[in-house]
């Protein structure tokens, strides 16, 4: 084994040493495939990031996929309502492992604007595992790629092996809210996500 | 040892199906090791967008729609027919107009007839 000191030195010198973790998590956070899909106007910046102004093609994320099957990052990119909400985490489930999202926008963080409305999801978090989120209404595309940079960072950063910086969540489906009487059942994934405790005030 | 000139052959179909064969063995002890199987309910469900997958293609459809299309199909051609006579009629001998005044006081029938078995009503 070489330690990173020596690999420093070694690659100054024009010897690049890397690790088998190392350059597969390099294929994999340079070949990102987004899941093609849009919900709101957070789309429209997302879909001129993919075109060639801004150009997400640089970092190896324009092969955006009509399936979830051949998807591994999903850009929630808009107001996730409460009708599309189960279909959003059915598509989150139908991917293949390793899977990330970026919540893009105020809406997908949180709802936004319609945070006060009746028939909008407070935030996508509260039913799948968000890796990055975006803020902004809506967000710059370099907004976007600065949310693709950072995941690729933390991508860079995960083992190989099962568990490797994958949330636990990962290991199962995550449960697919349905329409009830009244709002979403369950209204909330509380593995993933806890409604914060407001502190008294003095 | 001695070749004879149709071994290489066999040699060379050997390396290639080796070398046809050895990626996809990688590749699928690659995806054994780093990349286990996670199947689910929800994952191996149809694709439909993320809505589920609805009911089977198999319904029975109403045998009087058939009739029906039927109907409309002789009519319709009948149009067809209809425009040019319209349109040439003050060239037309009085055979031809016998002709056409015989086809459209068919089908008139054929009308009658289906409007009295009641194929008309929608039910």
């Amino acid at each position: 084994m070489v330690d990173n000191e020596l690999r420093d030195e070694l690659s100054k010198q024009g010897v690049v040493l890397t690790s088998l973790a190392e350059l597969y998590n390099w294929g994999r956070k340079n070949s990102l495939w987004p899941l093609q899909f849009g919900l709101a106007c957070c789309a429209i910046e997302m879909i001129a990031a993919s075109m060639s102004r801004f150009d997400i093609a640089r970092f190896g994320a324009e092969v955006f996929r009509p399936s979830p099957r051949q998807a591994d990052l999903m850009i929630v990119a808009g107001t996730v309502t409460k009708k599309m909400a189960p279909q959003v985490v059915r598509l989150y489930n139908q991917m293949p492992s390793p899977k990330y999202v970026i919540a893009m926008g105020a809406c997908a963080i949180s709802g936004g604007p319609f945070k006060q409305g009746y028939n909008v999801l407070k935030g996508i978090d509260r039913y799948i595992p968000v890796d990055v989120h975006i803020a902004g209404c809506p967000p710059r595309p370099e907004a976007l790629l600065e949310g693709l940079m950072l995941l690729q960072k933390k991508i860079a950063g995960q083992r190989l092996t099962v568990g490797g910086g994958q949330p636990p969540q990962d290991a199962g489906e995550l449960p697919v809210p349905s329409y009830g009487e009244h709002d979403l059942v369950p209204s909330k994934n509380t593995e993933l996500w806890q409604p914060p405790v407001l502190a008294p005030s003095e | 040892m001695k070749f004879g000139p149709y071994q290489f052959l066999a040699l060379f179909a050997l390396a290639a199906l080796v070398f046809a064969l050895s990626p996809l063995a990688i590749a699928w002890l690659w995806s054994r090791v780093f990349a286990p199987h996670k199947a689910g309910p929800v994952k191996n469900a149809t694709y439909e967008c993320g809505l589920e997958a609805g009911p089977t293609g198999w319904v029975q459809f109403k045998a009087d729609y058939y009739l029906y299309g039927i109907v409309f199909l002789i009519f319709d051609v009948e149009t067809i027919f209809l425009l040019p006579f319209a349109v040439a009629f003050q060239g037309l001998s009085a055979g031809a107009c016998l002709a056409m005044l015989v086809f459209v006081l068919l089908l008139a029938e054929g009308l009658v007839w289906v409007f009295a078995k009641g194929v008309l009503a929608w039910k």
